[in-house]
């Protein structure tokens, strides 16, 4: 199982991420610069968070055209996994590989939090080590991170079954139907806004994030 | 031949989206007195040069640059007004 985690200008959680795959899990990392044209060797894709090329213009907007992100589509369309977290959901959410948006926090400020999410969806890779309805709790840093889509695309959502997490008991950013991490039909690509890596490793008190990782381990190799 | 364009693009926030920051800017302004104030949305103003055969050609491709980058249609809306300035001396 090799993951690739990119890296544009301006992400700043790419080597906590590589630090869960590669150093936690031993499995073979590879950083992927935005310029990159070949993630063939590649069996998951992780954009991590940050703010790519500095936010300009909207979150995510600039990187949905960088060289690496229209590999990372065709990776997507091919039916491989893809994880974006904090800004790589922004980003996800841009390139139109899951619908919806990232708007500005309905009480304006950036939240630094840890919260409790409830596990919607775990029969998915990414969340089999969970349990149905399990409640975990993971950091989130984000400002612009109040999930919107139209009431036709987020009645598809629900309707498919494509929520993965959900904000429990308080929804501090606003989101719609208070939804933390969502994702496509096929549900082989998934954003969040929660950080899971930041909640990895025994030393930092919670290692509620680290099945995300992990669960890919279990099943994965006869699918790739 | 090309000819010479500005483009003015008013990017704005569809009306059925939150817009916490123009709330803000409500509460701000009343506090300096403007009760008056009833509501107000924040938007983007974008202004570009760009080079096209005739106006049409402009239009195409502002079309394209706004639906595939400069908004999101996701969450917001857009309109532009073209105006050629090549022939305009100072401009």
């Amino acid at each position: 199982m090799k993951f690739g985690v990119v890296v544009f200008p301006g992400s700043n959680c790419d080597r906590d991420v590589a630090y869960v795959t590669r150093d936690i899990l031993q499995q073979p990392t590879r950083m992927v610069w935005h310029q990159d044209t070949d993630i063939s060797d590649l069996d998951v894709i992780i954009i991590p968070g940050g703010f790519s090329y500095g936010d300009y213009l909207r979150c995510g907007a600039i990187a949905k055209f960088s060289p690496v992100m229209q590999q990372v589509i065709a990776h997507a369309k091919s039916g491989k996994l893809v994880l974006g977290i904090c800004n790589g959901f922004q980003v996800l959410t841009e390139a139109g590989l899951l619908p919806g948006a990232l708007t500005r926090n309905r009480d304006l400020h950036f939240i630094c939090d840890r919260v409790p999410l409830k596990v919607e969806k775990n029969n998915l890779l990414w969340t089999q080590q969970y349990s149905k309805g399990e409640i975990i709790t993971l950091p989130i840093a984000h400002g612009e991170g109040r999930f919107y889509a139209s009431e036709d695309t987020l009645k598809a959502i629900e309707d498919n079954d494509q929520v993965v997490f959900r904000y429990e008991n308080e929804n501090k950013n606003g989101s719609l139907n208070n939804i933390a991490g969502i994702c496509n039909s096929t549900g082989n690509v998934v954003g969040m806004m929660p950080h899971p890596e930041r909640a990895s490793d025994k030393m930092l008190g919670n290692t509620d994030g680290l099945k995300m990782f992990a669960g890919l381990l279990e099943k994965v190799a006869a699918i790739v | 031949m090309l000819r010479k364009y500005k483009a003015k693009i008013f990017v704005t926030l569809r009306p059925s989206v939150l817009d916490p920051a123009g709330t803000a800017v409500v509460s701000g302004l009343t506090q300096l007195g403007y009760s008056n104030v009833e509501s107000c949305r924040i938007g983007k103003f974008i202004e570009l040069t760009l080079t096209a055969p005739d106006d049409n050609a402009a239009r195409q491709d502002l079309d394209k640059m706004c639906d595939s980058m400069l908004a999101n249609p996701v969450i917001e809306n857009y309109r532009f007004e073209l105006i050629e300035v090549e022939s305009q001396v100072g401009v």
